[in-house]
């Protein structure tokens, strides 16, 4: 088993097929969309894939050190420019072919009139905490 | 056996050892182990308190005379008493005070809290939180290292513990352990202590949560999303738990001594006696944001009262209360949107929707919000 991340941007992936905003689809399509996502998580709690999912804030904040005594530094709120994270899923499967097929599966999502929205999603492999013996 | 009524014994069975000689927080520790302990087997002892107190003074000896030698000499003039019954006396309320104390953080204080009031497991609050077991585990020892000092029977802060015990109620819910019954519950414990008869925020906290507890059916979808008060299915409101908040709220207010709990279930009551939404008495409502803006002037107050006015004297009077409050106070801007499209300016409420979408807190909010806009678009167009 692998761990994987399925990252959703807001801001910063390429474009999706059906690219309409949240805000331009009707109630029912919002809906739906909902719908499809919680049944997708709770599939895979069924077939024992899930491990989390957390949605994030649509603000937030750069912040680093400033030396000793300095409060720290804040670079506020993000850029209309910066690619922002929208949430995440880690799935623990056999495979990457697995986590590509459930990462399709997720972009294929419904949207604006009820079609796919086809975005993209970023799927990054968690490294292992384990040390595997290779000789 | 009955997790309710066996969580009821845990702070008895505390103060007992404690009373025995155990510091607080070494019986606390003693006592979880031996809860952990009867959770795990199947059959159930006869008398489970005698049990748990048994088992637990025991695992405090037992962890005291593996530490210093110095500490096992004090500890010898502690003779055990004879098993058998325990006193049934319910020494509940110092425990209240000691896990509300007020030289806590409100999580921790939470935390001690439902462990040793409530009786619940570590890894049951470390699940209803949402936390790994470990981090909870640390921030219940870290809570008993800051009381240490302090003693079972200093009196205490009633004000702290209905503030800990509020925040409880208004987590919600999360994994298997609910803890607006568990507030709720301990609440109940705490307005039967005969002393504080004379503390009718107390009972007003009670009533408080009954009167929210009871709407709970109604207020989300089966899938979770948001059900606004106006558009709830009120034959789904709990009238058991309404009539009882009532009844306990009017004791409260016979009193005489009006606070911000008993203000907020008087608010909670007059939604609870409104068969629809179009009965809400709104004008008495202010009224009762006025009495709870004197106790507790919060910009969140001052939010749901410009609310309240909207409805009791129309959208601009709520409007032009509302541009009194501080433009930081969360749900501002969807406060605005509500009373902007009562005002009849759609396209503004949508923007203002969307706005207040994207500075939603929890994902039920933020998904409500975005349907609201989505909502008005489709109908402004």
């Amino acid at each position: 088993m692998a761990k994987y991340l399925l990252l959703k941007h807001y801001r910063g992936a390429p474009a999706a097929v059906n690219d309409a905003p949240m805000h331009e689809w009707t109630p029912e399509e919002i809906d739906a969309h909902m719908q499809y996502m919680a049944d997708f998580a709770q599939r895979l709690q069924g077939t024992g894939e899930f491990v989390e999912e957390h949605a994030l804030a649509m603000a937030g904040t750069f912040v680093r050190y400033d030396g000793e005594g300095k409060p720290p530094v804040t670079d506020g709120p993000f850029a209309e420019t910066k690619d922002l994270i929208a949430g995440w899923m880690v799935i623990d499967v056999d495979s990457q072919e697995r986590a590509y097929a459930l990462a399709g599966e997720l972009s294929a999502a419904p949207g604006k009139d009820g079609k796919p929205i086809h975005e993209w999603l970023e799927v990054r492999p968690l490294l292992s905490e384990q040390l595997v013996s290779t000789d | 056996m009955d997790a309710d009524r066996l969580r009821d014994l845990i702070p008895q069975v505390i103060a007992v050892v404690v009373r025995r000689g155990a510091d607080f927080a070494s019986a606390e520790d003693a006592v979880q182990d031996a809860l952990v302990q009867l959770l795990r087997t199947d059959d159930e002892p006869r008398d489970p308190k005698g049990w748990l107190v048994t088992v637990a003074w025991r695992k405090f000896l037992d962890a005291t005379r593996s530490e210093s030698a110095r500490q096992a000499r004090e500890l010898r003039v502690h003779t055990e008493p004879p098993p058998g019954q325990a006193v049934d006396v319910d020494d509940t309320l110092p425990l209240y005070f000691l896990c509300a104390h007020p030289s806590l953080t409100p999580a921790s204080a939470v935390a001690l809290t439902l462990r040793a009031v409530g009786g619940l497991t570590t890894k049951q609050i470390a699940e209803a939180y949402l936390v790994p077991e470990s981090t909870m585990a640390q921030r219940i020892s870290r809570a008993k290292r800051t009381i240490g000092d302090h003693r079972l029977d200093e009196p205490g802060d009633v004000g702290v513990v209905l503030r800990v015990l509020y925040l409880v109620f208004n987590e919600g819910y999360s994994g298997d352990v609910d803890l607006a019954a568990e507030a709720i519950r301990l609440t109940r414990r705490l307005a039967a202590q005969p002393s504080l008869a004379g503390e009718p925020e107390v009972r007003g906290l009670l009533a408080l949560m009954l009167l929210h507890h009871a709407r709970r059916a109604a207020r989300t979808t089966a899938a979770g999303a948001l059900v606004p008060l106006a558009e709830q299915d009120r034959t789904r409101w709990d009238t058991a738990l309404i009539a009882e908040g009532v009844v306990v709220l009017r004791g409260a207010l016979s009193q005489g001594r009006p606070g911000e709990y008993q203000a907020q279930a008087a608010i909670a009551a007059l939604h609870a006696d409104a068969q629809t939404a179009d009965e809400t008495d709104w004008p008495q409502i202010v009224e009762w944001y006025d009495e709870l803006a004197a106790h507790t002037d919060s910009p969140v107050v001052r939010l749901n009262r410009a609310v309240a006015i909207g409805e009791a004297d129309g959208p601009d009077a709520g409007l032009a209360a509302l541009a009194e409050v501080d433009e930081a106070t969360p749900r501002r801007t969807a406060a605005a949107a509500y009373l902007t499209e009562k005002a009849g300016d759609r396209r503004t409420a949508a923007r203002l929707y969307a706005e207040a979408a994207a500075a939603a807190t929890s994902v039920a909010e933020r998904d409500h919000l975005t349907k609201q806009a989505a909502r008005l678009r489709h109908r402004a167009d």
